[in-house]
């Protein structure tokens, strides 16, 4: 039985978007309104500002961590500077931006709420997209297989996984309630890279979306 | 200390500070002095600068390079007193990063310097004499003061980039301060917006050195028909230590012997790395003026951006259009990354477009002047980002 789960999550896992490309990018991308001033951190190689620049001609600039990743940014000639979510946010005003978007990046940072009150201070609104650990595949893994789940979108060892805050979607939304951020928006998709019937109640997203993009503003 | 005191070529100097050759040289009549930070007017002055590559119809493709302390105008040509090609010809030319034939390159000699804009060396045209220590002592914004009014002789109203590394990239930030709306984009490299209690400190000892050596006659030695040759070498090799770094020192020369198996147990350069530094020393001082590193290591030492603007450095920037590319390197001890972080946060709180990257090397200060993959494709990748923005369309 557990081998035949396996099997079926190999089969799902090759079945997604070639090359491993991230998703969640296009999803977030289409939150953003052309012509925003926008800050994304955890840039990585550029890919969503690049995307945001070409296709809704957005004042783009990035912070990222890693030093390949900017210095990559740059000569594609973003305004990509090195930097980290969890210390550096502070340096930006209020209001600096229309939206500021962590993709991918919330559950790898020191202090989640933090970084969350900042990119809602810096930024009129705030796009978080992140990994659900309450996903079936990750479910089935800690219970059946008694281990660290581990996927091709997670694929790290626990003892070398920078990813040190997973939460669920429900959990996100209880940070959500805690910062006093409103969800204006919020898409739950599948392993295919599908979204998610909007109309679903949220048990079935926490369930069946492996990743989510919430676009949240200042409670006002 | 070698070879360095034969006589001086002091005739030649003094000639190269008043008719540079293979340059071209603006001159600013009594009409149009020069208002230095000292309280004084300079007048008349003039600058020495290269051009390379055309202006296009627009005049928006103009890019300023600022060269550092021993620097000059010849960037991307051979020099005429060294002989030696242009020193950044890895970023500026045809094809490369700073592309030619893209943009137009001015590059002029700094204020204070020696190779035809007016500086200590220059003749004082009020006694016919070389100008000495009576010359004012200048600071980075008389510099930078100087270049507009050369922009305005060549009619350029709008820069597309200003660049430079080191004491360049404190005139690229005093450009972005002063001359915000003529600046499009800026690429201040391995550069701080205040010069440090350390390095003040190392220009210090060097100026020391220079004034120290029994030839340097209170400056007076063109006069005196003497030349500090002695003082300037150990001053340049004090600092061209800094520019360097322990990895690269240690790589290069290692604890090797000088053509040599043993010691010699005397106070000879045994050492690869001494004889290194002591050619370093007597080949600088063919080609610089004593009294012009005086004044231009004081004008670093007196630069700090933040003094002018209430001691924050962000209202330097404040609504600046500028586009800035921020660029330091591992090695660098002597302008190390946590200035050039300083500098980009000062740019994010004023809210301008702001890249930063910092390049892995051994190589030191002096990386910003070598064959850097890394620095060249940033370079370039961030001036066509700048060059699209601006309009500016594929070559001629």
């Amino acid at each position: 039985m557990l081998s035949r789960l396996k099997r079926d999550l190999t089969m799902a896992e090759a079945a997604r978007a070639p090359g491993g490309a991230r998703v969640d990018l296009a999803l977030v991308a289409d939150m953003v309104p052309p012509g925003s001033k926008v800050l994304d951190i955890g840039a990585g190689d550029g890919e969503l500002l690049r995307i945001l620049g070409e296709q809704r001609g957005v004042d783009g600039r990035g912070i990222e961590i890693s030093r390949e990743g900017v210095n990559e940014c740059v000569a594609k000639g973003l305004a990509v500077i090195q930097g980290d979510a969890d210390t550096d946010l502070a340096d930006y005003p209020n209001d600096a931006f229309d939206f500021v978007i962590l993709s991918q990046t919330l559950q790898a940072t020191r202090h989640p709420r933090v970084v969350l009150e900042h990119m809602l201070r810096i930024g009129q609104n705030a796009v978080v997209s992140f990994p659900n650990f309450g996903h079936w595949k990750i479910r089935l893994q800690l219970f059946f297989g008694g281990h660290m789940p581990s996927t091709d979108n997670l694929p790290y060892a626990w003892w070398d996984s920078p990813n040190i805050h997973f939460c669920t979607i429900k959990d996100f939304r209880a940070l959500c309630d805690v910062t006093g951020a409103k969800m204006e928006r919020a898409v739950a998709f599948n392993a295919w890279g599908t979204p998610l019937r909007f109309n679903a109640p949220w048990w079935f997203w926490n369930l069946f979306g492996e990743q989510a993009v919430f676009l949240l503003s200042r409670r006002g | 200390m070698g070879d360095v005191d034969t006589a001086p070529d002091v005739a030649s100097r003094g000639r190269e500070a008043d008719a540079p050759r293979n340059s071209s040289v603006a001159r600013f009549g009594a009409e149009r002095p020069l208002k230095l930070d000292a309280g004084v007017e300079l007048s008349p002055f003039q600058i020495a600068y290269k051009t390379y590559g055309t202006l296009n119809a627009e005049r928006s493709n103009a890019v300023l390079i600022c060269h550092a302390l021993t620097g000059d105008h010849h960037v991307a040509s051979p020099n005429p007193v060294t002989g030696k090609s242009g020193w950044w010809e890895t970023m500026v030319g045809p094809g490369k990063p700073i592309d030619t034939e893209r943009y137009f390159v001015i590059c002029p000699n700094v204020l204070g310097a020696c190779m035809g804009t007016s500086g200590p060396a220059s003749t004082n045209p009020k006694t016919g004499k070389p100008w000495g220590l009576d010359f004012p002592v200048i600071t980075i914004r008389d510099m930078v003061r100087a270049q507009a009014m050369l922009l305005d002789e060549l009619g350029i109203d709008t820069l597309f980039s200003v660049a430079g590394g080191s004491m360049g990239g404190m005139q690229v930030l005093q450009w972005a301060a002063s001359y915000p709306h003529r600046v499009f984009s800026a690429l201040p490299i391995a550069c701080a917006t205040r010069h440090s209690a350390q390095n003040i400190a190392f220009h210090e000892v060097g100026r020391q050195a220079v004034m120290a050596d029994p030839e340097w006659r209170h400056g007076r030695y063109f006069s005196e028909g003497t030349a500090p040759r002695r003082g300037l070498a150990v001053a340049r090799m004090g600092a061209h230590i800094t520019y360097l770094s322990d990895a690269a020192l240690h790589r290069k020369f290692g604890r090797k012997f000088q053509d040599r198996e043993n010691p010699t147990f005397s106070f000879d350069a045994d050492f690869e790395v001494e004889s290194y530094l002591r050619h370093q020393g007597s080949s600088f001082v063919e080609r610089f003026d004593a009294n012009s590193y005086l004044y231009l290591t004081r004008a670093m030492d007196y630069f700090d951006l933040a003094a002018d603007y209430n001691g924050v450095v962000a209202n330097a920037f404040r609504g600046a259009p500028t586009r800035f590319c921020v660029v330091s390197f591992t090695s660098d001890w002597l302008f190390p990354t946590p200035e050039s972080r300083a500098i980009v946060h000062a740019l994010n709180a004023s809210g301008a477009r702001v890249s930063f990257a910092e390049i892995v090397t051994d190589k030191g200060h002096d990386a910003f002047l070598l064959d850097e993959p890394e620095l060249l494709a940033i370079v370039r990748g961030f001036l066509e980002g700048a060059a699209k923005a601006r309009g500016l369309n594929n070559g001629k």
